[in-house]
């Protein structure tokens, strides 16, 4: 097999988070340098994320706050809990804004609607069920796509691609009379058409998050 | 009110131009009062399939730019007296189909017609989509190959989305398969979709099957719509096309492989 020049995997990692409690950069760098100075060793060269829940809407530059700490050897990887004026500065800077799984498990599911389409999709079109279920009446088309924060149940051909729990529900399924996707993903876990013809050949199914994988469940 | 047909693909070299030629003069021929219209500005050849290319005068663009009248423009066929057609123009650019000026012509078209028949180019671009735009009926044109089927999904969708019955919530496009260059014996050695295939993948009425035939391009290469030629099977075959068209039940014809019957084997035929 020729070598992948890319390759995506998902792995865990452990890292120290940096509570920021306050919104003076001076307090903040005093504070380090003292910290620092008991410990030279401990943070260095260490990815940190800064946890900036105390802040609030308290405006902080958080350039400088990353040059601070990247004058004192420290590499910071990104934030978490931050307002979302933080995170649209983390973006600028090319920051990560990171859930932990504590904060993502209890991330609530709004109340879900349903969205139902009577008629066939065809390629080329796009439908989005925002916080709802996704019903199709009909076939999904090759290059087509049907995209659901719940769940998406086809009554004819999934062809094209389907995408359930689009907002991070781990809980969403994807129901069709005949499972031929180009793709099918639950809250970003996806198969493409390939790994999904391993499972099942234009079957009925449902397709749904088991852990961390996808797995399919022929239905009678 | 003239029904108004658009004959469409998305992909090109389908058979377009040869069904809404030969669908215009089957049209014609049952009495229905019957304009073609070549949407393919700049590629012009439905004024050539129908053999009337040297009796262009003004075109489209020039009705629709105010430069010339209808009845200066359309060109009455030689062989039917209910059949004309608006050819397109070879020089200007593919923009010059505005949906206002498109919309005026086909309502004056209308007043007068039974059926107005657009011949639309390939591709999604703006010509394309002014040749269904205004549409009551699609006749989608598809081979039994897989690339084709993908292009008339997507036509499917556009009509569904992008055409005045869509925009203005009306009753939707009434919808048809015409599948041409159909080959029995290529759908049997798998090389082609059979009509089975293609109408599960596609799910709408199948208006027609046009076979694969040596008579068409002798037909268009002297001008005379294929349907006139009554000898050949691509011929009968738009004929039946057309009488389902109008509402008639027929039986759908040349899509197995032809065999010699006993009778044929002893006798000859
Ligand atoms: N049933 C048929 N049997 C054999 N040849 C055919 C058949 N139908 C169409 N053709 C041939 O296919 C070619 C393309 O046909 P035509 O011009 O009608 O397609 P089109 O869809 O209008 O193309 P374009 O997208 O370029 O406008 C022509 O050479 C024509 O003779
Ligand atoms: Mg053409």
């Amino acid at each position: 097999m020729a070598k992948q020049n890319l390759e995506l995997k998902a792995t865990s990692f452990t890292l120290s988070v940096l509570y920021i409690n306050n919104a003076d950069l001076d307090i903040i760098a005093a504070e380090l340098d003292k910290k620092l100075a008991q410990a030279p060793h401990f943070f260095l060269g260490a990815p940190l994320i800064l946890n900036l829940s105390a802040l609030d809407d308290t405006p902080v530059d958080l350039a400088s706050l990353r040059s601070l700490l990247i004058e004192r050897q420290l590499v910071i990887v990104g934030i978490t809990e931050a307002s979302i004026p933080f995170s649209v500065q983390a973006k600028d800077l090319g920051l990560a804004v990171v859930k932990s799984g504590k904060q993502a498990a209890t991330a609530k599911i709004p109340p879900r609607g349903t969205k139902i389409v009577k008629q066939n999709i065809r390629s080329g079109q796009q439908i989005y069920a925002k916080d709802a279920d996704l019903i199709v009446f009909g076939a999904v088309g090759n290059g087509a796509e049907v995209i659901a924060d719940g769940s998406i149940h086809v009554y004819g051909a999934l062809r094209g691609k389907a995408m359930a729990g689009a907002g991070g529900d781990t809980q969403s399924v994807i129901i069709a009379s005949s499972l031929e996707a180009e793709l099918v993903s639950v809250a970003g876990q996806y198969w493409l058409a390939e790994n999904l013809q391993q499972h099942c050949q234009a079957q009925r199914g449902c397709v749904r998050l088991e852990g961390e994988s996808l797995t399919v469940e022929l239905l009678p | 009110m003239a029904q108004i047909i658009v004959v469409t693909s998305g992909k090109g070299g389908v058979g377009k131009t040869t069904s809404s030629a030969a669908i215009a003069t089957g049209l014609a021929l049952k009495g229905k009062k019957t304009v073609v219209i070549d949407f393919d500005i700049g590629l012009r050849n439905l004024d050539l399939i129908m053999g009337c290319e040297r009796r262009v005068v003004y075109d489209f663009v020039n009705v629709i730019n105010g430069e010339a009248n209808l009845n200066q423009a359309m060109i009455k066929d030689k062989r039917c007296d209910k059949l004309f057609v608006l050819p397109a123009s070879q020089t200007r650019d593919k923009d010059a189909l505005t949906k206002e000026g498109v919309g005026k012509v086909l309502e004056d078209l209308a007043k007068e017609f039974d059926f107005i028949v657009c011949d639309s180019p390939a591709g999604i671009e703006q010509g394309a989509m002014m040749a269904l735009y205004f549409a009551d009926i699609a006749i989608v044109t598809t081979n039994p190959e897989v690339s084709s089927v993908r292009d008339s999904d997507r036509i499917l969708g556009m009509l569904q989305s992008r055409s005045r019955r869509a925009e203005q919530n009306l009753e939707p496009i009434k919808e048809y398969l015409l599948l041409t260059r159909y080959s029995p014996s290529r759908v049997k050695t798998g090389e082609m979709l059979s009509v089975e295939d293609v109408k599960e993948i596609l799910a709408i009425d199948l208006l027609g099957v046009i076979p694969e035939s040596q008579a068409v391009l002798k037909a268009s290469n002297s001008g005379v719509p294929v349907i006139i030629d009554q000898e050949s099977d691509a011929g009968l075959a738009y004929s039946d096309t057309v009488d389902r068209l109008l509402g008639e039940d027929v039986p759908v014809r040349f899509i197995t492989e032809e065999k010699k019957g006993f009778l044929k084997r002893i006798f000859g035929s």
